[in-house]
């Protein structure tokens, strides 16, 4: 039994309203951490606009599986130098993700600090990445993915499918 | 014969022509190019994706604004360039266009973009990787002879997107100078290829293509009548470079019946658009009020051609 994605949403954000400096953006990664971002952003009434990236022009396995289909445009409405950001993701796993994003933030200035955010930290770390705060960790076998997806009337629900 | 320009997955392996490429691969590009776009914006206007590859700029041919946007697209993406202004090295000692090629793959080269004054020379190129079983190495053909330059026509392509949305209830108009125009063919299968349900092409009799219609254009010698309702003016270079004997009077005549005007621009929609792939000879094709008037998007195909380059190259040296 999978837990409750909107939950997982609300008990992230209550973890997360003590010690969030005032300044902080929020870094949705495409296309459930976007989302979850935007939960993230209006239960916690930040004032700095939420940002979102695709990290597909940043990945490490371009060399061998190509560019992703269908790379969605970056956006990151502030000024990132000195800045706390918080990168959001739904489901963390290797980490190779969060060291792309970290990549492209660095793009477009010098944060004052990057914290991560995930629904849902999975395990089966290959990179030195450990996030700020998690709303459940759960193991997942490795044959396996977990999806964050978005009904029609914008529900969010998680799902295990075969990767 | 599969197509030359796709690998046995259906993936782009060279881009030589848009000529027989299918719709999705085209729409993929476009789509693939709208985030490169966002890069121009950053601090940083650099992306890791070709990093550690060597891009070699062949231009047999002479050319600014298409070498250029090239290589800023090659450097934004982290590779190394190598251009190579071809006219003042080996060629003109005696070296064949194949033995170039054969001591550049030599200093390990990773991409060619080729500029070549004869048509199918990029295909000649990458046939000749392919016979040798350099899959690894991609060629993009930046403009050959009267033939392609697939780059050209899907900037163009973007740029209608950018200011149309969508290409299925356009009138098009290609203006000018078809007979001596790869730009031209290149857009022709382009807009057909996205489903643009009319396509004009205007030019006098001498500079309009015997049989062009075969592409699936109409063809206009009045420019009045070819430009009503047009959403999109694509306006040519005269190419007095490639003219052999008499086939204008003058280009001050050519500029009086199909000269861009803004008079003559009032027969379009009042929302059209004006393209040009430069470089512009203003007072010939195309007047200056219009040149820099309210409807021209033309300095706007410069900006988005990196972007697209930048796409063309990522999906290759991924593949």
């Amino acid at each position: 039994m999978l837990p409750d994605a909107e939950r997982l949403c609300a008990d992230l954000a209550e973890s997360m309203r003590q010690g969030l400096h005032p300044d902080t953006a929020l870094v949705g990664i495409h296309t459930g951490g976007v989302w979850v971002a935007g939960r993230l952003h209006a239960a916690l009434g930040l004032k700095t606009p939420l940002g979102s990236i695709d990290v597909s022009f940043y990945r490490d396995d371009f060399s061998r599986s190509g560019l992703h289909p269908q790379p969605k445009t970056s956006d990151i409405p502030f000024a990132v130098e000195d800045r706390p950001i918080v990168i959001v993701d739904d489901v963390l796993y290797t980490g190779r993700t969060i060291r792309a994003a970290m990549n492209e933030i660095f793009d477009y200035g010098r944060p004052s600090r990057i914290d991560l955010a995930v629904l849902i930290d999975r395990g089966g770390r290959e990179l030195p990445v450990c996030p700020r705060w998690a709303a459940q960790t759960m193991q997942i076998e490795p044959g396996k993915s977990l999806q964050l997806e978005r009904g029609e009337t914008g529900v969010l629900t998680l799902r295990l499918i075969d990767a | 014969m599969r197509n030359p320009q796709l690998d046995k997955n259906g993936g782009l392996q060279h881009l030589l022509t848009i000529d027989g490429l299918p719709r999705d691969v085209l729409t993929a590009i476009l789509d693939t190019a709208a985030p490169f776009t966002e890069v121009a914006e950053r601090e940083v206007k650099k992306l890791p994706l070709l990093r550690g590859k060597s891009v070699f700029n062949l231009f047999f041919e002479s050319s600014t604004r298409t070498r250029t946007t090239f290589e800023i697209a090659a450097k934004r993406l982290s590779a190394d360039v190598i251009n190579l202004n071809i006219s003042t090295s080996s060629t003109s000692k005696g070296e064949t266009l194949l033995d170039t090629v054969d001591n550049l793959c030599a200093m390990q080269a990773d991409m060619f973009v080729v500029r070549h004054a004869a048509s199918g020379a990029p295909f000649l190129i990458a046939q000749h990787l392919a016979a040798m079983g350099l899959d690894h190495i991609h060629v993009i053909n930046a403009g050959d002879g009267r033939h392609a330059h697939p780059t050209q026509g899907l900037l163009d392509m973007y740029t209608i997107r950018h200011y149309k949305k969508n290409f299925g209830n356009l009138v098009v108009a290609v203006v000018g100078d078809v007979l001596h125009s790869r730009v031209a063919r290149s857009q022709i299968h382009a807009l057909t290829t996205l489903g643009v349900p009319e396509v004009r092409v205007i030019g006098p009799k001498t500079l309009i293509p015997t049989e062009v219609e075969k592409l699936g254009v109409r063809v206009f010698h009045d420019m009045r009548a070819g430009l009503k309702d047009v959403d999109v003016v694509m306006m040519l270079r005269l190419q007095n470079e490639r003219m052999q004997g008499a086939l204008l009077p003058s280009p001050q005549e050519f500029f009086k019946y199909y000269g861009l005007t803004a008079d003559k621009l009032e027969c379009a929609r009042p929302d059209a658009i004006v393209m040009h792939p430069g470089p512009m000879n203003r007072g010939v094709e195309i007047d200056s009020a219009v040149a820099d008037g309210p409807h021209a998007v033309i300095l706007p195909q410069v900006t988005f051609g990196i972007a697209v380059r930048m796409a063309v190259m990522s999906m290759l040296a991924g593949a």
